[in-house]
């Protein structure tokens, strides 16, 4: 297998080769406002290091903060027709209702309710008023409306309302874009319809990005399949992260750990990223980040998503430093390092010119840092070890000593010595562990639903079925596939026993 | 007598208290915030009342959702439907009510009222009838004072009404009840049977809205200073600071229709090295650190996140959540020996001796 992994970041484009489960080249260039450019320099970059030649790429993983920069920037959205299938229950709720009102504005093409749905066992709510459906697309025509997100109530346990009603709205408005709610997952009516009505609103821009992206591949003449990170460290086709683009929203952050699993060969351990600003800790599960199991607001908007649990400070690469009091971040030179740091002839001291004085960096000029004394340097050293130290603790979830893989660009920051941490595990490429991380992502699939009047273990192994079916139809081998996370809840107040079931299962990208 | 005007940043700041008292179960109220949310933009506005003011023939209603959390995930929560259930209860009893009143102020229920007031144009009482969430409709000052059990009536909101005619006790209006909001799909708005003035007077636990609106609204201050949003509950209320630490169990099972289950603890800062242990029942019954019993019902046990400060529920606390344990004081009415056999450790299956953490 020979994968081009790529992460889009805020200042630079990465770019790496991985063949035969080795790093074989990594480049980095500046990341261009329109995106696609930088992506295609570095993969010129990439092609300039001789490591492409004459060679057969089977994919090209990229990840990206495109989406989700649309979303909190407002930009580049599409008008969507909002269709609820639950009446009469919800009606005080309507779709939109807990929206920042400058996106709703920007989002809501309007908002039909018509009955259906069904119960927490199967039973439907209300029959499908099929005819009330029709009518609602005949409006959302006449309205010029192009991209619809439909919703039921417990779609998630039954998606036939929904299904029944994006062929009436399909064959009523030919062409238009559909989001059901029940591809999206979990149950949460408003969080599950909100995930599904952001989605509508990027059908344009996910459409044009994903062709922007072919078209920078073409043009740097690889050959290969394109496939889009997601939030929890898989990847899908181009086609479908074209159809769901929310769950590529944050995939930076979760591909860098699992870059530092992948690059360090520990499955469990702590991996702390250290970039010009922030740092995020997060803990590995078999290789994968855990998630967060929480409502994620996203641009404002209550959502449920598979996200990763991370802890963030404001400690990086480019954190101003002041000596009285001692204080480092959370303030930054960002992309702007090499303009404003003192050993590149600007005027804040930055933690990377402390590195530069104390010999830990060879950059810029060291003569400019050399008022620093060695006691400085200590002194900055250890505030940062401090601020490290107590993130790990915090993200610990059990007592003993962890391991922890350091990666990104300031992960010089990181002392080989830390309380609580057995060893610091440094790897090669671990600057770039983020595109490692794209260029490894599996496939996944997942199965949260209700069974009832069933032994917990049947419960679990069919909804393992269930989830390696979705993961199959999502592009992956079978014979590779393992499960990753399992969680059961008993549901207090109904009756027979009832039991929701979370499972995932992931597998590597099947040969095409 | 005075009426106090309801702001709709009360409301807000009754959501985050609610939730605290709701002592990890009562379901999450954002539901029926965004309800009053909408229900002020229309124009809609409240006022809540002293039980003080009420003369003793007065009647009052008392207005629940009953069902599991995750079903009002779907169906969501709405306001005209317990409306309903107050119409239906007037109807079936022949009186106009002179105010609402909730069951619970406790989660969800603490907000409820407000929703059907709203349309009812009443006022809401200034008490309720736990002081925090319980699973049971027995667990209440109403019950524990012997008041009639009867009648109930329950809506859904497709159209269909059920009224709980005549029980012999609390814990049967509790079993039919439940039967009922079954059949319904697992919800169902509810108006608890009516008090008198003179009932809600001796009876109700007094001061609760109030309480909750303070807690939320020191917690929300605390969130936009930046300050210790736990410290500011504290100065609020004559709690005491438990444990802080981090979640590194869960373990749930569902039994006789309740969310039963154990949460363990692993201490941080000054509890670094320090466990504890919290049993619950939908709500958080009983708190061991390091093997002793530190805190059990009726005191109020509320697990709080450390940095945001609002409550985490059984249903939801997970693995590596970081949060802060902390005592309220129980209402008096629980205190008594026949307070502790509704809602005491044995009530809930636990061969202890209640020990208020407040006591000593």
């Amino acid at each position: 297998m020979r994968r081009i992994g790529i992460d889009v970041g805020g200042t630079n484009t990465d770019a790496v080769l991985i063949e035969d489960g080795k790093v074989s080249g990594a480049v980095k260039a500046p990341t261009s406002e329109d995106v696609t450019t930088g992506i295609l320099d570095a993969l010129k970059a990439l092609a300039a290091t001789g490591v492409l030649k004459g060679k057969r790429i089977d994919g090209v993983m990229i990840g990206t903060t495109h989406f989700i920069n649309a979303v909190v920037q407002r930009r580049h959205l599409t008008k969507v027709g909002a269709l609820r299938l639950g009446m009469p229950a919800s009606a005080s709720l309507p779709p939109f209702c807990d929206w920042p009102e400058d996106l709703a504005e920007i989002v809501r093409g309007g908002v039909w309710m018509v009955e259906g749905g069904h119960e927490f066992d199967g039973r439907p709510f209300m029959p499908l008023d099929e005819a009330a459906i029709a009518a609602a697309a005949r409006e959302m025509k006449a309205r010029g409306l192009k991209s619809v997100a439909i919703s039921a109530i417990f779609s998630p346990l039954d998606p036939s309302h929904e299904k029944r009603a994006a062929e009436i709205v399909a064959t009523e408005l030919p062409g238009a874009s559909i989001t059901c709610s029940s591809d999206l997952g979990r149950i949460g009516l408003l969080e599950r319809e909100n995930a599904g009505l952001l989605n509508a609103g990027l059908a344009d821009l996910a459409r044009d990005t994903i062709a922007a992206f072919e078209k920078s591949i073409r043009d740097s003449g690889i050959e290969a399949p394109l496939y889009i990170t997601q939030n929890d460290g898989t990847v899908v086709e181009a086609a479908q992260a074209r159809r769901l683009p929310v769950y590529s929203f944050a995939s930076g952050a979760t591909n860098s750990m699992r870059g530092g699993a992948y690059l360090s060969g520990l499955q469990d351990a702590m991996v702390i990223d250290v970039g010009g600003t922030t740092t995020d800790v997060g803990q590995l599960r078999h290789g994968f980040p855990r998630e967060a199991n929480s409502v994620v607001k996203v641009g404002g908007v209550r959502t449920l998503f598979r996200m990763p649990d991370l802890m963030s400070i404001g400690l990086g690469g480019g954190s101003h430093v002041s000596l009285d009091p001692l204080k480092v971040g959370p303030l930054s030179v960002g992309y702007r390092l090499l303009r404003e740091g003192i050993a590149f002839g600007g005027r804040q001291l930055t933690t990377t010119d402390v590195a530069i004085a104390a010999g830990r960096l060879s950059l810029g000029d060291k003569a400019k840092v050399a008022h620093l004394d060695a006691a400085t340097c200590t002194r900055v050293f250890g505030e940062a070890q401090r601020m490290v130290e107590e993130t790990v603790d915090r993200m610990k979830t059990e007592a003993g000593d962890v391991k922890l893989i350091a990666v990104g660009g300031g992960a010089f920051l990181v002392p080989d010595k830390l309380e609580g941490v057995s060893e610091v595990v440094r790897v090669k490429h671990g600057d770039c562990a983020n595109a490692v991380g794209a260029a490894i992502a599996q496939v996944s699939g997942e199965c949260d639903q209700i069974f009832r009047d069933m032994a917990r273990v049947d419960a679990i192994a069919r909804a393992n079925e269930l989830a390696a079916d979705r993961a199959v139809s999502a592009g992956a081998d079978r014979n590779t596939l393992s499960t990753i996370e399992t969680e059961d809840m008993p549901l207090a107040y109904l009756p027979g026993n009832a039991l929701r079931v979370r499972v995932r299962v992931v597998g590597d990208v099947a040969a095409a | 007598m005075s009426l106090r005007d309801i702001s709709l940043d009360d409301i807000e700041s009754l959501a985050v208290g609610a939730w605290v008292l709701g002592t990890g179960g009562g379901g999450n109220p954002y539901l029926p915030l965004l309800n009053m949310r909408a229900l002020y933009r229309e124009g809609y506005r409240c006022q809540l009342m002293s039980s003080d003011d009420l003369a003793d023939d007065d009647w009052v209603g008392t207005v629940a959702n009953m069902g599991a959390p995750l079903v009002g995930q779907e169906r969501l929560t709405d306001s005209l439907t317990l409306a309903r259930a107050v119409t239906a209860m007037e109807k079936h009893i022949g009186k106009r009510f002179r105010a609402l009143m909730s069951m619970e102020i406790g989660g969800a229920n603490g907000v409820r009222p407000f929703m059907a007031a709203a349309h009812h144009k009443l006022p809401v009482i200034d008490s309720d009838t736990m002081g925090r969430a319980y699973p049971e409709a027995q667990m209440t000052s109403v019950a524990v004072g012997g008041l009639a059990p009867y009648p109930m009536t329950a809506v859904d909101v497709r159209g269909f009404e059920s009224i709980v005619h005549r029980v012999p006790s609390w814990k049967w209006t509790e079993r039919v009840g439940r039967k009922i909001c079954v059949e319904y799909g697992s919800v169902a708005a509810t108006c608890q049977p009516p008090r008198t003035g003179a009932e809600v007077k001796k009876w109700g636990i007094h001061g609760t809205t109030t309480k909750a609106i303070a807690i939320g609204a020191a917690v929300r201050e605390a969130q936009r200073r930046h300050d210790d949003p736990i410290e500011a509950i504290l100065k609020v209320e004559p709690g005491k600071l438990l444990y802080t630490g981090k979640v590194i169990d869960v373990a749930r099972r569902a039994t006789e229709g309740f969310l039963r289950g154990v949460v363990r603890f692993d201490g941080l800062d000054e509890w670094r090295g320090s466990a504890m242990t919290i049993n619950f029942q939908n709500e958080w019954i009983v708190a061991w650190r390091d093997g002793q019993p530190v805190a059990m019902t009726p005191d109020l046990i509320c697990v709080l996140d450390s940095v945001s400060g609002e409550a985490v529920g059984s249903e939801t606390i997970r693995y590596g959540q970081r949060v802060t344990v902390i005592a309220l004081p129980p209402p008096e009415v629980f205190l008594s020996e026949r307070g502790l056999q509704h809602v005491g450790p044995r009530a809930f299956g636990y061969d202890l001796e209640f020990r208020s953490v407040f006591s000593s």
